[in-house]
């Protein structure tokens, strides 16, 4: 089999501290694999040199058989990597339609056109309004980013990357901060989206791992010390050691689902 | 589901546009009525005066493109005033009288210019971007002032005003006036069109988050660099015009209090409303005559009023403005 995404042997260090020591991990295109493992973990770090933010002091990453290590931010963007960050990211002062439209004028011919009201593309807006109205913020579209709620701050993150047109998509905690209604909205969305993407997903709520993933890896001190079915690692007894343990509530809960 | 109201076009953006052209149509209007006042109150300087006011009205207009819309404060924009100004001077030294020869020199020259010292600028962000900025605007400075071919120092006067296609229409003020402010209002439409662009629309959200435009797949420097090099070239058309304008050519034009007064300009009137610094130029430079009749710490004048419209007004003079006459929320 060929991987979409292959990790090889990554090793980050922020000073002293390893915060990806030695990371190896395939990702199969349609899979949706979840990252967990407990704040400070290096999850975020992992993330962002997989999506070319951050340059990983050693290792590799393969990206549909090809070396993409040194590659920008932009360049594996335009090969089909997306990218969604734990703190929100998005131009405030800019429309909902505009935020999407503009991931959409990314991919969509050349940029440097002086002339023409980019707000009067129909091409960007029909397109955009295809990702809202798949997170469900299509009545939203005029309003300025900023005067968002959290939740929908996250739907928007969420169709922004979509409006990429990703081949793996790299969500870092798409459920941070949601209340209830906002997490089972989410976790309806990523239920839509999954078997059609390709997805690690990086998240601390195990509800929406356990219900998601094919399968999870966790990451302790910037290891991966198991990787299974959901099953799998909610046996796993060093797993229950080194971080369900302080979850247990949470774990149970999802168990029982 | 209103999907189909939704796709529709913003409401408020399109009362903000009308109410925009509006202000810039009553405001060049105005402009267009100077000559007239000058000929009523039988005061041909006054003509001379506002061609120099509208001269660094394009020259704020054109830095308000990169601070305002790109967050580039550039602090050596002066410089491309000096060039366009130095073209004109130069060329005429060697007998190339016409002012579309002279404009192409300008422009060429300051892309140039603006191409080097952007993509180094670039690499830095915040006061860094400033400081680099400063310091290349006074390499120009002092580059100039070495010219001692050119006057050096003491700069140049020119026998005539530059020719267009052999003819010498402008060594008529009223000309040269209507002249500037045409190409004031051309250099307005078109920096309204660069902003509203994709390329416009790409500079904006770089100005928001350049993490984002990266996490979406663009190279924000190309653009960044890209402006640069524009509001570097429509600066250097004001130059050619002052050059006109005062028929004198000085290395003291590209100094770095000219880049600060621009910077002041755009500010006062309002950054990133391309009107606003067209707003701030006028304002400034009349007050800069009207407070030097007073006192000779004018400028002292002028740094108050600047501290209390950025307090009470952070959108300038064209915030104030658009409370005062803008729709109400
Ligand atoms: N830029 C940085 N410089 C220094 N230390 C960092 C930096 N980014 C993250 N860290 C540290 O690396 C560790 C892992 O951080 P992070 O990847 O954000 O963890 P997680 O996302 O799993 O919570 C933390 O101890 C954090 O303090
Ligand atoms: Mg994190």
């Amino acid at each position: 089999m060929s991987a979409r995404l292959e990790i090889r042997d990554l090793q980050k260090r922020f000073g002293a501290l390893a915060v990806t020591d030695g990371i190896s991990l395939d990702i199969a295109p349609g899979e949706l694999h979840a990252v967990i493992g407990p704040n400070g973990a290096g999850k975020t770090t992992l993330v962002s040199q997989l999506s070319g933010q951050l340059r990983p002091d050693a290792g590799q990453v393969v990206y549909d058989g090809q070396d993409i290590t040194h590659l920008d931010m932009a360049g594996r963007v335009r090969r089909g990597m997306a990218r969604s960050f734990q703190i929100t990211t998005i131009l405030h002062g800019f429309t909902v339609l505009q935020n999407v439209a503009l991931a959409v004028q990314a991919r969509s011919g050349s940029s440097f056109r002086f002339f023409g009201r980019a707000d009067a593309e129909a091409g960007l807006n029909d397109a955009a309004m295809v990702f809202l109205r798949q997170v469900g913020l299509a009545d939203r579209a005029q309003d300025i980013a900023r005067n968002l709620s959290h939740g929908e701050h996250r739907q928007l993150e969420f169709a922004i990357a979509l409006a990429t047109a990703p081949r793996l998509l790299l969500l870092d905690e798409p459920f941070a901060g949601t209340g209830r209604e906002e997490a089972a909205q989410l976790l309806d969305l990523m239920q839509q989206i999954k078997g059609t993407q390709t997805i690690l997903l990086v998240e601390h709520d195990m509800n929406a791992v356990f219900a998601l993933a094919d399968r999870v890896s966790v990451l302790v001190y910037g290891q991966i010390i198991a990787t299974g079915t959901p099953d799998e690692i909610r046996a796993n007894a060093e797993v229950r050691g080194a971080y369900l343990g302080e979850e247990e509530t949470t774990a149970s809960g999802a168990a029982g689902c | 589901m209103s999907a189909a109201s939704s796709a529709t076009e913003p409401t408020a953006p399109r009362v903000r546009l009308l109410s925009r052209t509006v202000a810039a149509s009553a405001i060049f209007v105005l402009m267009a009525l100077i000559p007239v006042v000058s000929h009523l109150s039988d005061d041909p300087f006054l003509t001379l005066a506002f061609t120099r006011i509208l001269v660094f009205a394009i020259a704020a207009l054109s830095l308000d493109l990169i601070l305002g819309f790109g967050a580039l404060v550039s602090f050596g924009h002066a410089a491309y005033v000096g060039f366009g100004a130095y073209a004109v001077g130069v060329l005429m030294r060697h007998g190339v009288t016409d002012i579309f020869v002279q404009l192409a020199c300008a422009i060429g020259l300051s892309a140039v210019f603006a191409a080097i010292t952007g993509a180094i600028a670039l690499r830095t962000r915040g006061v860094y971007f400033i400081m680099i900025t400063l310091a290349f605007g006074q390499m120009a400075y002092f580059f100039f002032t070495s010219l001692s071919a050119y006057g050096g120092d003491d700069g140049m006067s020119l026998q005539n005003r530059s020719t267009v296609l052999g003819s010498d229409v402008l060594e008529s003020n009223l000309v040269l006036f209507y002249v500037t402010l045409g190409t004031l209002v051309g250099l307005y439409l078109m920096a309204t069109a660069i902003v509203n662009s994709r390329f416009g629309r790409v500079l904006q959200g770089t100005r928001e988050d350049a993490l984002r435009m990266q996490a979406i797949g663009f190279r924000p420097f190309r653009y960044q660099l890209a402006a640069f090099m524009i509001a570097g070239c429509m600066a250097s058309v004001a130059g050619v015009l002052l050059a006109n304008q005062a028929e004198f050519v000085s290395p003291a034009y590209m100094s770095w209090h000219r880049s600060g007064e621009l910077i002041v300009m755009v500010i006062l009137g309002g950054v990133g409303t391309l009107l606003g610094g067209i707003v701030g130029a006028v304002v400034v430079l009349l007050l800069e005559e009207w407070l030097s009749i007073f006192t000779t710490h004018w400028r002292m004048g002028l740094g108050l009023l600047l501290i209390l419209v950025v307090l009470f007004s952070p959108k300038g003079i064209g915030g104030i403005f658009e409370r005062v006459f803008g729709p109400r929320k």
